[in-house]
Parts: C-alpha cells; structure tokens; sequence
C-alpha cells in the first residue's frame, strides 16, 4: 500500500476511569494512525475499549471521573490532549465528525431536524446564513434523505431509525471534516438499513475524500468497507494490518477466535461454528501477561507472566503475541523468524 | 395536538364532576342534620334549606346542586346573612391571586435559576450552596417561614411592614415566604433533571459539533430538562394556593385564605365547601391549562407519535 | 529478556477457571445500597436525628413530672429554665412536655399515613400493572379523574364531615393519598414484566407468583421505600398545615403545627415560643428529606457500583 498523508496519529495512549472499586484501565497504550481516505476499522468484542479510544480522539469521555495516563493524539501534527478547550471545539464537528452508536438517543428530541445539522456552524464567519441551510439541504440529500424541504423541519421522532442515522451521518459531515468516526453507527439498525449506510459511507469518502474510522464488533462490516483494521482486545491492541492480512494471514489466536465465530459464506453446512469460550478480562485489575491468556487455546506459561512482544510481519501487520517468538512451537500463526519489533 | 387538548379537557371536565359529586355527598355525610347550628338564623337556615333542596329526592337535591354550580354559584354563608360565597370571592380572591402570581413568579424564576447554576457548577461551593438552599427550604413549612421573616424583617430590623396589603413594600414579606418552599423544590427538580439530561447521548452529540458549553446548556440541556419541571407546575400552583391560606393570616393579608381561615374557625360550613369547591375547580383548570401548555412545548406531544 | 527460557513456549491451552475468578467484590442489592448510604454522611446525620426525636418522643413525657395538659397560671408565657426547659405556653403549660407529646402525634401520623397509602396504593398499582386488561383501565380512569382534585382540598372535606382528630386525620389523608403512590408502582410494574428477565421467567414456566415474589417485588421495593421516606414530610407538613388553619387535632392535644400556631400568635413579646418548635419541625424536616435523599440514591440502579 502507498504511503500516504497520515492525518491523525495516535501513540501509546492510556485513559483511565476513576470508580469506587479502583482505577478501570479501559485503554491501554493504544499506538495506531489514520490515513487520508481511507477507512480503518477497530473491532473487538464488547468492553474491549474501542468506543472509548475513538471518544478519546475527540475528548468525548467524561473527565473526570476519566483522565489521560499519558500518550499523544496528534491531529495534523497537533496534539489534542495539549489543547485547550477552545481549540478542541475548533477540532470537533469542524475537523473530525462523530457518528454515535444509537440514533434513537442522539438526537435532541426538542429540535429539529435541520437546525440541528446547522448548528456545526454555529460561531462561524466564513459562513452566511443562507449558504448554512443550502449546506444542511445538500448534505441531506446527499446522504439519501428523501424530501428534505419536509424533513428539514421534523423533529427527530417523525423519522425512523434509519433516517435518524442518515441524519446524525448528515451532521458529521456537514462541515466536510477530514476523519468521521463512526460508533458502531449501524448496531440497533437491520441488516437491510446496514447495507445501504454502509454503501453509504463509502459513497461519500469517494465524493469527499474523508477518512472513517469505523468501530464494528462486526468482522462482516469490516470485510465490506475497510482498508486497515485494528483489533482490541482488554483495552490493547492485539492485532493490525491491511483487511487482506488480517483476513488470509491472521496471526493471532484472538482474532481466529472471532473469525470462526461467526458464519461465513464458505461455511459448510453442518459446520459448527466455535465461539470464543469466556469472557473479557476486568479491566479493574488486567492480567499481567496477555489479556487473552486466559481464554487462548494456545496459552503458554510466558502469556501469564509477560506481556507479548509486538512483531511486525509485513509494512503495516502487526500482532502482539508470543506465538511469533523464536522460542515458540510451530503453529499456524506463525509468520516470522521471530525477531521482535 | 387537538387530540390532545381535547383528551385533556374531557379529564378535566370528569375530574371538575367527580370533585363536585364528592363534595355533594359529603355534605349528606355530614354528622347530623346539615344546618342545624344554633347559631344560625331561622331565616338563613330556611334558605339554605331551600337552596340544597333538602326536602326533595336525592336525586333532584343533585341535579339542583349542579345545576347552580352550572351557573357559578357557589352558595351561600350561614354565619353572614345575605352575604353569598361568590360576593366573598369577588371581595378576597384579587389579593390572593396577586399574592400567589408574585409568589409563583419568584418561586419559578429563581427556583430555575439556582437549579440551573448548580447543575452547571456540580461539585461546586455554588453547587453546594444551592443544594442547600433546596433543602433547607423544602424543610421549612411555610408559615414558620413567614412567621421567621416578619419576625426578622419587620419587627427586629424594621425594614419592612409586618401586615396587611397596601403596596409593594407590603407585599415582598408574604411572597417571599410563600414562594421559598416551591422555590426550592424547582430548584431541586431542576438540578435533577438537568443532570440527568447531561448524561443523554444527544449532549453528547452537541458536544461532537463543537458547540461551546453555554451553547449547550441554552439549546439542548434547559430546553429538555424544564419538562419535567413544567409537569409539576400544576401541583405547584396548588401548593402555593393553599400556602396563600396562612401566610394571609400571619400577614393579616384580607385574601380569601385569611377568609377561608377564618371560616373555619366559625364553622361556618356552607362558606367552607363553597369556597372549597372554589378552590378545587381553579386548581382543576389550571392543570388543565398547564398540560396543555406542556402540549405545546413538547414536540413528541405537540405533532405526535407514528 | 533473558529469564525467558524454551520451557516457558508450550502450548498448555486455555484456562477458564482462572478467567472466571471475578476480582472485583460482589454485593447484593440491599449491601451495596447500605454501603452508599452510610458513605453519605448527610443521610447518616438525618438518621440520627430521627432516632433521638423518636427517642424523646416516646420516653421525654413519661420522664417529665409535668403533664402536657396541665396549667398553671403563675408559669403564663415562662421563658425556657432549669424547670421548663422550653419555657411554659400562654396558659402555663409546660412546652417541653407538649413539644414532646406533639412529636407523638405528628410523627405517628406521617409514619401511619405514609405507610397506609404505600401499602393501598402498592397492592392496586402492582395489581394493575402486573394483570393490566379491563380491571386496570377502569382503576385508572378513576385514579386519573381523582389525581386531577388536588389532594388537600379532598383532606380538607373530609375533615369537615369527620370531624377533628388524630384518626380522622389519617383517615382523611389516606383517602387519596394512595394514588401517587398507585400510578408510580403500576408505571414500574408495567415496566418491569415487559422485561426480557421476566418473559425468561414465564416462559419458563414460573408460577405468577413467584415471578411477583422474585422478579418484581425486588425490583421495586427500593423505591418505595424511599417513596415512603419522601411521603412522610409531607404528611407531616399536611398535618401542620391543616392543624394550623384549625382542621387538624382537637385541643388540648397537641401536634407542631398546634404548637407552632399558638407560638405565632405571641410572636412579637414571646418568639420562644414559636422558635423552639418551629426549629424542631424543620430538623425534623431536615432529617427526612437528607434521609430520603440519600436511600433514593443508595437504591437507584442506575448509580449502582459508583461512588
């Protein structure tokens, strides 16, 4: 893959939850980057602190009881955890626009529809505001609102969920940012409504050129759109490389794990299909090994007491995983000689 | 929305029917023969007599009653001869409502205010502050209030007049003290409900376009979070109508609750149940005022779900 | 990384068990709502206070060698002293005696009345939730007709058809009073047998009963309670107000609003009178609503695990 202009740059990243039981490590020393145009996906099972990292690029997290441990997110060189909360705001809508997970709750049930796209504008100049509503209206459209002189006046509980979503997606791009994330934007949509958001948002990175990450649980989204992945698991990263080398030449046993446990089109009939036995780590108290010891079929006694190595296996797939080390039998994961990063 | 508004009037209505039939059978209720007070002259109890048509069926006896409420008559005094329930209102309401409008104002105002500020400062000494105030006044009946205030303010300090009703100097004594309990209890629910709509997903949102703070707590915090508030202005209303009753009294305010008070005291039972009534069919129509206001303000019930 | 060695790289396989171990503590609902409670500090004090008033309540009277209707008439209006501690009422009567015996009536009377209209109002809510259908909509038109009659204009009526006292009272405040307590239950119910535990439950083959017993009581016990917490100041606040306009208890008994009532009336050339239980309903007050406070947060499940 040709190099390209990295836009944001997210290194060694540790954000912490303060809580009476202790300190919730939710993501820790998180290290990824996002590039122009392109869509990068991060998956992982639930509370493996996906959405919590993407809240963290915009600040979004409540802090406190939240705060940063330490790490850079640099956006165009800058970083944000050094700004100010005027030059955050500058960032957010502007810059990098968010989808959240359930449109039902994200929209103000008070206002409508276009006044709240509009408002991503709100205190700037540059703009009138004629070309503001003309702005609203295109983008509607654009994302496939149908009828947006009417719609431009409802209030979010005249539209249905997939509308809602068109709309919070309208919001997150009115303003032409570099990056939109995207929460899980289709978890409480049906498939059919998936597939045309999805279709959706590739359509518009080719008309505008931004950068998405998408946050999926969901390996058959990331199949469909995304360039790059990143797989989180216990609030690290475990695995990251290209979709084809995270799909063909998977490295790590966690992210088998959530590759045969879904159903695929060349799954046989009769095949069962093996979910990963277990649960998540707690983060109150995360192992000092790998995360994924505890639930890995090829757990060795090194993955309870040091944290793997990351091994790079090609320019951009990467696993952290001792299966990779000289020392380690031959299995299936295997790709290198063993030299770590 | 018309929907809506007629559903409600129709509560209404039931509810004014139900409020009046209970009242007429209380009065059958009533321990011995209804107006049989020696006190009470032979002329007047022939009227009143004839004017609760207690000589007739039951069922007449009712329909006379309700016709006459029909005509907004609210009967008649037994201790005063000649004098009706509704020439007494007409007399005594005008100060009670300008004190209870003055104290209602204060109460919301201020009461939004502080709920507000301490939902914008959380963990703050303003937060604090405001948090105690919410308390302490919800703790605080309202005539010790009063009693507290015109001890202070008027007879130790002398800063303002202890009695009566004259002008606004007169009046900042008995609003306050009839305000300070509702006053705090918007206060509390306000907080509330504003920290609860700061957890919602679509601040969230608003804080993901970049708007400033204040930005968001004008448009998308107030505007959410008064709803709850706006579903006990109805209660609130009657809280601070039925306050007016004492604090007129320590006041020595000539409204209808010093009135109501003092009706009390003489047992002067036909006054008493007109004027109950009286309070009872306001207060049933400024609820239904209310909802419909809260109709109008909320979307989801203003156009209506799919 | 030398303390690496080949023993170390085989392959053992996974290892639930030691997964499962939850380190974090588990607490039950009810520990877990007493922890937050005696964290706050706040809800702590007004317990405390409560108990002391109940304490006074119940043994001050007996103790004292005055009782709470005898006067006296060289005692008129005395100032607290070592032999009235709260000074003496306009007829002599001896106000620590009173304050105490008031605190009887008042505080029985909201506990009684809140506790009634919980119980009435619970049972016909739950019923109505939990079967809806036909029973349920007629109850609810009617609990919807009488919500709109502001409660204490029905309290007030009726006193005047029973008469003063402390039954009446009750009574009079129960007849109504259990609606809020019916909707907010029936509101919960309805909610809760929606949910997807019960549906497993039922389906299942769970005997209503037990899906009551298990499933909803539990469900919602927390906040009636601190629906009750909440009640009980008003009560107590009804009472005083309805005694102080004169519909409450007969004399000579007494409550505080009696007391407060006659205190008011010496207001300018005794303010003792009126101060000392004037301070001891709004403690009173006070204690309540920190408590109350306090136990709806402790039982919200929303703040479950927080600080």
């Amino acid at each position: 893959m040709a190099e390209q202009e990295k836009i944001l740059e997210i290194k060694n990243l540790v954000f912490t939850f303060k809580t009476y039981g202790g300190e919730v490590k939710a993501v820790r020393d998180v290290s990824f980057d996002v590039r122009q145009g392109e869509v990068l996906g991060i998956v992982g099972e639930s509370g493996c602190g996906k959405s919590v990292t993407a809240q963290c690029i915009l600040r979004l997290n409540p802090e406190p009881p939240g705060f940063f441990e330490g790490g850079e997110i640099l956006y165009k060189g800058q970083d944000i955890l050094k700004m100010d909360n005027k030059a955050i705001r500058k960032i957010r809508g502007r810059e990098i626009g968010f989808v959240f997970q359930d449109p039902m709750t994200s929209l103000n049930p008070t206002m409508r529809v276009g006044a709240q796209i509009e408002e991503v504008f709100l205190g700037r100049t540059d703009v009138t505001k004629a070309e503001v509503k003309e702005r609203a209206l295109e983008i509607m459209k654009l994302v496939g609102i149908s009828d947006v002189e009417k719609r431009y006046k409802q209030y979010p509980h005249e539209l249905s969920g997939g509308m809602k979503q068109r709309v919070m997606i309208a919001i997150a791009l009115v303003s032409k940012p570099s990056v939109i994330i995207c929460d899980e934007p289709t978890t409480s949509l049906d498939v059919t409504i998936e597939a045309q958001i999805l279709e959706l948002l590739l359509e518009l990175r080719e008309k505008l050129g931004t950068s998405i990450i998408m946050i999926t649980h969901d390996l058959g989204v990331i199949a469909k759109i995304c360039d790059r992945v990143v797989v989180m698991y216990g609030g690290k990263i475990v695995e990251k490389g290209t979709a084809d080398e995270i799909y063909y030449e998977t490295s790590h046993p966690y992210t088998r794990g959530l590759m045969t446990s879904i159903a695929r089109l060349d799954t046989n009939r009769g095949d069962k299909l093996t979910p990963i036995e277990g649960t998540p780590p707690d983060l109150f108290s995360p192992p000092v090994g790998c995360p994924f010891a505890a639930r890995c079929d090829y757990c060795m006694d090194v993955c309870n007491q040091y944290p793997p190595e990351q091994y790079m296996l090609s320019d951009e797939h990467m696993t952290v995983c001792w299966l990779q080390h000289e020392m380690a039998p031959d299995t299936e994961f295997r790709r290198t000689k063993g030299e770590a990063k | 929305m018309t929907k809506y508004v007629i559903k409600r009037v129709i509560a209404a209505i039931l509810t004014l029917w139900a409020l009046v039939t209970i009242v007429f059978f209380l009065v059958r209720l009533m321990p011995g023969q209804p107006f049989t007070s020696p006190k009470l002259p032979p002329q007047v109890a022939q009227n009143l007599m004839k004017y609760y048509g207690f000589d007739k069926p039951l069922i007449v006896q009712y329909l006379q009653y309700m016709g006459n409420l029909l005509h907004g008559d609210f009967g008649f005094s037994m201790k005063y001869t000649n004098k009706t329930v509704n020439y007494i209102i007409g007399q005594t309401f005008p100060f009670s409502a300008d004190l209870g409008i003055r104290a209602l104002c204060l109460a919301i105002s201020f009461g939004l205010v502080l709920g507000i500020l301490a939902a914008r400062k959380r963990g703050t000494k303003i937060d604090f502050f405001c948090v105690i105030i919410a308390i302490v006044g919800t703790s605080i009946p309202d005539f010790i209030m009063g009693a507290l205030l015109q001890y202070f303010f008027g007879i130790k300090w002398g800063l303002l007049p202890v009695a009566q009703y004259k002008g606004f100097e007169y009046t900042i004594l008995p609003a306050t003290a009839l305000a300070f309990y509702t006053l705090a209890s918007v206060s509390r629910i306000m907080r509330a409900s504003m920290l609860e709509v700061t957890s919602q997903d679509y601040i969230k949102t608003a804080r993901s376009k970049g708007l400033s703070e204040l930005r968001i707590t004008a448009k998308h915090q107030i505007r959410n979070a008064i709803m709850p508030v706006m579903t006990m202005l109805g209660p609130t209303v009657a809280a601070v109508l039925t306050g007016t009753f004492v604090i007129e009294a320590i006041f020595a305010i000539p409204g209808m609750g010093k009135y109501y008070v003092q009706s009390v005291n003489d047992n002067d039972y036909s006054m008493i149940l007109g004027m109950t009534l009286f309070y009872g069919v306001f207060l049933v129509t400024a609820n239904l005022i209310v909802d419909i206001l809260y109709g109008f303000a909320d979307p989801r019930v203003r156009i209506g779900r799919k | 990384m030398t303390e690496l060695n080949k023993d170390m790289f085989v392959i053992k396989g996974k290892n639930i068990e030691k997964m499962e171990t939850i380190s974090r503590p588990s607490l039950s609902f009810w520990q877990d709502a007493w922890r937050r409670l005696r964290k706050n500090r706040a809800a702590f004090v007004g317990l405390c206070i409560l108990g002391v008033y109940v304490l006074l309540a119940i043994f001050a009277p007996i103790l004292s060698k005055y009782s709470f209707s005898a006067m006296s008439v060289a005692d008129q209006h005395a100032a607290p002293s070592l032999q009235h501690w709260f000074g003496c009422d306009s007829v002599g009567r001896d106000q620590w005696v009173r304050t105490w015996m008031g605190a009887r009536v008042s505080l029985s009377i909201g506990l009684f009345s809140a506790t009634i209209n919980m119980c009435v109002g619970a049972v016909i809510g739950g019923l109505c939730g939990f079967y809806g259908g036909k029973l349920d909509m007629i109850v609810m038109r009617i609990v919807d007709i009488l919500y709109g009659i502001p409660s204490l204009i029905i309290t007030m009526l009726v006193m005047l058809v029973l008469g003063k006292g402390v039954a009446p009272l009750i009574i009079a405040m129960c007849i109504v009073g259990w609606i809020g307590t019916c909707r907010f239950v029936r509101g919960e119910v309805y909610r809760l047998k929606e949910q997807d535990f019960v549906l497993a439950a039922k389906v299942l083959g769970v005997s209503d009963f037990a899906i009551i017993m298990k499933h909803i009581i539990p469900n919602i016990v927390g906040m009636l309670v601190t629906n009750l917490c909440m009640n009980i100041p008003h009560a107590i606040f009804q009472e005083a107000f309805l005694s102080y306009i004169g519909l409450g208890i007969a004399p000579p008994n007494c409550s505080w609003g009696i007391l407060a009532k006659e205190g008011i009336a010496y207001l300018r050339v005794h303010p003792h009178e009126v101060a000392i239980p004037a301070a001891i309903i709004c403690t009173t007050m006070l204690a309540l609503n920190l408590l109350g406070d306090g136990l709806r947060d402790a039982v919200d499940p929303k703040l479950r695990g927080t600080e």
